[in-house]
């Protein structure tokens, strides 16, 4: 029933009488929620997965420390972090290949710590695929089906195996091995393989990581427009800001264990709770704070540059005389590197449009840059 | 110019590997062929002529092939049931810290002489080794020595250092991702041990076996020391026949068949291992 629901309910159009007889009772209710979010979610804002103050240490050291990370159903949520900040421990938890040291593990309200990872509802899509090297592409994709008791039966799986590899756009590669596919096929197929069992929650581990830029690109968009069209969960563990920030729907910043802030990309990108998250989401430029335990911020596109300190809009916060370093062309926009006597270096990003109303400024010119008061972030230093 | 170097260079590297097959392989195969077809000398040794008497009379040690043909097939089979345990504990679950030793501890029978291990083995099996201990906990008359069973163990205990490496080499460069995918797709460690690890470790059993399999049929040490003339090979029939009774066509025609039969199984067993693994990955062995 569930694995031939993989494809139904995207066209799945209930007729009004139907539904009514479907609510009468809350049996009938529970089964309309089954059809329309396969998969068994209850509640669109109920925490798929949840840790609750989850502990993991390797040794002496603590990959994730006292975490309480929640992922709601139905979201793009991005874990993201430099390596080793524990981004990786966290998912592999909810995958069931870790048990924390302390702390447990809900999935879909149900308590999994110290479940094996056959046996909890979710689902993986490797960093560098893992698909079975001995067996067909059809084969690596009905896996999931074939581990079920009772076991579907063939035409239902195969049924099932054509539906995943159309929504990859690979219809026709069943038959085809795993070493004859290029690096962006590989990845559909590891994608289709995980999807086709509908987990609860799809955790995908680097999963562009080994792709070349443009492809990277490419799948992003992709990978956006699956999980609108499936509806399934979606939670990505990466280092790369870029990628965060653009697939997702709300973005968890980790460090050394712990989560730092979550929200939106645009949340991080303009209300970082410190300096290392403004750091880390987008460039940005650091002056002197008010106190030492404080920094400010001020990002590059915010910065306004003109030939002279006089030709600066009018009301902004601060203006300063600075002397162009370097110069680099980056087509949509082009980035100054600057030096100010009373600021020391900074950055600043100017729009293609400004160019053509001022020019371009040459390195070794004298000119001015200012910014508005609400440009300005003070941020602790933690 | 550099071309023409270069190739000089692969003919001079491959011609002693080409010469040692010619000249101590292909001829000696050749010889054999024609030696089958000739009559014995009056004094014995060998007369031209061209007969298939010798081929049509290999009925006569019907007994030593059939033996050759059980026992070579079923040790070899039992040496990597005891194999595998073995190297997947040594690539899977042993501390990485001293799965070199440990390796070791594995082809330490070999630092002794064959001939001392066999020796060990008949004082073991024979009367009063294992059957004695067994008649004081109460189980009487049996008899290890000279049968079937002795050659087995014989062959296990003597091959089972063969086959273990070729199976750690394959179970140790598994990638062990694959193991989690399998759990991640809801299949339980047996069946993921009979889904992924079995079937990407086949090669290195086929490889192991085949070892196996190439020495067990070819030899005459072990069935003459555990067997005792009672359990013999087509390899003892063959020392009987080239020294003992100098019948060297008879001989010949022997060896033709069991080279003959060697090489239609090698052919049916890896295509079989073929079609059950990554053709790719397959191809190695």
């Amino acid at each position: 029933m569930r694995c031939s629901g993989l494809m139904a309910e995207r066209k799945l159009i209930v007729p009004p009488d139907d539904v009514a007889s479907m609510i009468d009772t809350a049996a009938g209710l529970m089964e309309l929620q089954e059809t329309i979010f396969p998969g068994g979610l209850v509640a669109q804002d109920q925490n798929v997965i949840e840790f609750r103050q989850v502990t993991k240490r390797f040794g002496t050291v603590a990959a994730v420390a006292d975490n309480n990370l929640s992922v709601k159903a139905g979201e793009f949520l991005s874990i993201l972090g430099p390596s080793g900040c524990g981004k990786t421990t966290s998912l592999r938890m909810m995958a069931g290949f870790e048990q924390p040291t302390s702390g447990e593990v809900f999935i879909r309200g149900q308590n999994v710590t110290g479940v094996p990872a056959y046996r909890r509802p979710v689902n993986m899509v490797f960093q560098h695929y893992a698909l079975f090297p001995h067996l067909s592409v059809a084969d690596n994709v009905s896996y999931g089906l074939r581990q079920r008791t009772p076991r579907p039966s063939a035409s239902d799986i195969s049924k099932a195996v054509d539906e995943a590899l159309a929504m990859v756009r690979l219809d026709g590669y069943g038959k085809r091995r795993s070493y004859e596919l290029s690096g962006g096929q590989l990845q559909r197929v590891a994608l289709a393989r995980a999807l086709i069992n509908r987990p609860a929650v799809l955790l995908l581990d680097e999963p562009l990581a080994a792709l070349d830029r443009k492809l990277r690109r490419d799948m992003q968009i992709e990978l956006q427009n699956l999980q609108r069209d499936v509806g399934i969960t979606f939670l990505l563990v990466t280092h790369d800001q870029e990628e965060a920030l653009s697939m997702s729907d709300r973005v968890c910043v980790m460090r050394e264990g712990k989560i730092v802030q979550t929200g939106s990309p645009r949340e991080l990108y303009d209300r970082p709770v410190n300096r290392y998250v403004a750091d880390f989401v987008g460039k940005t430029n650091f002056f002197k704070g008010p106190s030492t335990d404080e920094t400010l911020s001020v990002r590059p596109e915010m910065i306004e540059i003109a030939a002279s300190v006089a030709r600066l809009p009018e009301g902004l916060a601060a203006r300063v005389p600075v002397k162009v370093l370097n110069r680099i062309f980056l087509g949509e926009h082009t980035e100054y590197r600057v030096a100010s006597e009373a600021l020391g270096e900074f950055m600043v990003m100017a729009p293609r449009k400004s160019e053509r109303e001022a020019g371009v400024y040459d390195i070794g010119d004298m000119i001015a840059a200012g910014w508005r008061a609400e440009s300005e972030r003070i941020l602790p230093n933690t | 110019m550099k071309e023409r170097r270069s190739r000089a260079l692969t003919a001079a590297l491959l011609a002693p590997a080409a010469m040692f097959f010619v000249f101590l392989l292909l001829v000696p195969l050749v010889v054999v062929l024609v030696f089958s077809f000739g009559v014995r000398g009056p004094a014995g040794g060998y007369q031209a002529g061209f007969t298939f008497d010798n081929y049509l009379n290999l009925a006569a040690r019907g007994k030593a092939f059939y033996n050759t043909l059980t026992l070579a097939p079923l040790a070899t089979l039992l040496t990597a049931l005891f194999a595998f345990p073995m190297a997947y504990f040594l690539a899977l679950k042993a501390n990485p810290k001293y799965r070199v030793a440990l390796l070791v501890l594995v082809m330490a029978p070999f630092w002794t002489s064959q001939l001392l291990r066999y020796y060990a083995w008949i004082m073991l099996l024979g009367n009063k080794g294992i059957p004695s201990w067994l008649a004081w906990i109460g189980i009487h008359d049996v008899r290890i020595i000279n049968t079937p069973v002795a050659v087995l163990i014989g062959a296990v205990y003597g091959f089972l250092p063969l086959m273990v490496p070729p199976i750690y080499v394959s179970l140790e460069k598994l990638d062990k991702r694959l193991l989690e995918a399998s759990a991640d797709l809801g299949a339980t460690p047996v069946r993921t041990f009979f889904q992924v690890t079995l079937p990407l470790a086949l090669p290195g059993v086929a490889m192991g076996s085949m070892l196996v399999f190439i020495l067990l049929m070819g030899d005459y040490i072990l069935p003459q020391f555990l067997g005792g003339g009672k359990v013999f090979f087509i390899g003892n029939a063959l020392v009987d026949l080239f020294l003992q009774s100098r019948n060297w066509p008879f001989g010949a025609a022997v060896s033709v068949a069991l080279v003959a039969i060697m090489f239609v199984t090698i052919y049916f067993y890896m295509r079989f291992v073929l079609s059950k693994t990554d053709t790719r990955r397959a191809a190695l062995v």
